[in-house]
């Protein structure tokens, strides 16, 4: 339960995310939310789905840790994603990082976002009011419009 | 047999999560043109892959055994 890096099916406590990071020569905690967003681009999300490849997905954020410890040495890293049903709103994601200054733990926190979208194996299909997609990327481009990639003499104007 | 796993958009297509393949020693390459042609997944050129829970690239060889991920581009967060 107390684990620095998890995937999660239940709703994730911030408190207790921010709670592993507390230290005593801690100066600063920041923690990133990532909740559910009803827009994007005029489109109406009805709700998400998150699948993940759990242990990987584990192995990958606590390879994320590691990075961070590398890059700011004196920081201490905890991230929950949630997978399953969320609705609009719910909260994906929490990372806290402490650190003894705050600008390691901003920039810590920042970093850990942009790489849980490149190599943490998490996928969201977005229900949308008209269907549902699963995202291919953090660009929330959909990777085939057409569910297969586009074949050269398939479509002319 | 070399377990595969599928995901997203992959295991939807292939109307399954996991596929068991019979082989003793292959390359991923060899393994995503097999699947290529047996389960008509074309996306499978443009993911990624896992061996045993570490990404890979398609030159890596695969043994009886292993687990083989396919990992769509990624989009948690």
């Amino acid at each position: 339960m107390n684990e620095l890096f998890e995937i999660v099916e239940e709703p994730i406590q911030v408190e207790s995310v921010i709670k592993k990071v507390e230290r005593r020569e801690a100066g600063a905690i920041t923690t990133f939310i990532g909740a559910v967003r009803e827009w994007t681009k005029g489109r109406r999300t009805v709700y998400l789905k998150y699948q993940a490849y759990v242990p990987m997905a584990v192995k990958m954020l606590a390879k994320i840790g590691d990075e961070i410890n590398e890059k700011w040495p004196d920081t201490k890293v905890a991230i929950s994603h949630r997978i399953g049903h969320l609705d609009i709103s719910d909260i994906a994601v929490v990372i806290a990082v402490s650190s003894p200054h705050r600008k390691a733990a901003y920039e810590a926190n920042e970093y850990a976002i942009e790489r849980i979208k490149q190599i943490v194996p998490i996928w969201k299909k977005e229900h949308w009011e008209d269907g549902e997609t699963w995202i291919g990327d953090q660009l929330e481009k959909v990777p085939y419009p057409n569910g297969k990639p586009d074949v050269k003499d398939e479509k002319h104007d | 047999m070399i377990k595969i796993l599928l995901f997203a958009h992959l295991q939807e297509k292939a109307g399954s999560d996991q596929l068991m393949i019979d082989q003793v020693q292959t390359t991923i390459r060899d393994l995503k043109n097999n699947l290529k042609e047996t389960y008509q997944l074309i996306e499978l050129d443009q993911v990624m892959t896992a061996l045993n829970e570490e990404y890979v690239m398609d030159d890596e060889i695969v043994k009886a055994g292993d687990t083989v991920a396919f990992i769509p581009p990624v989009s948690g967060g």
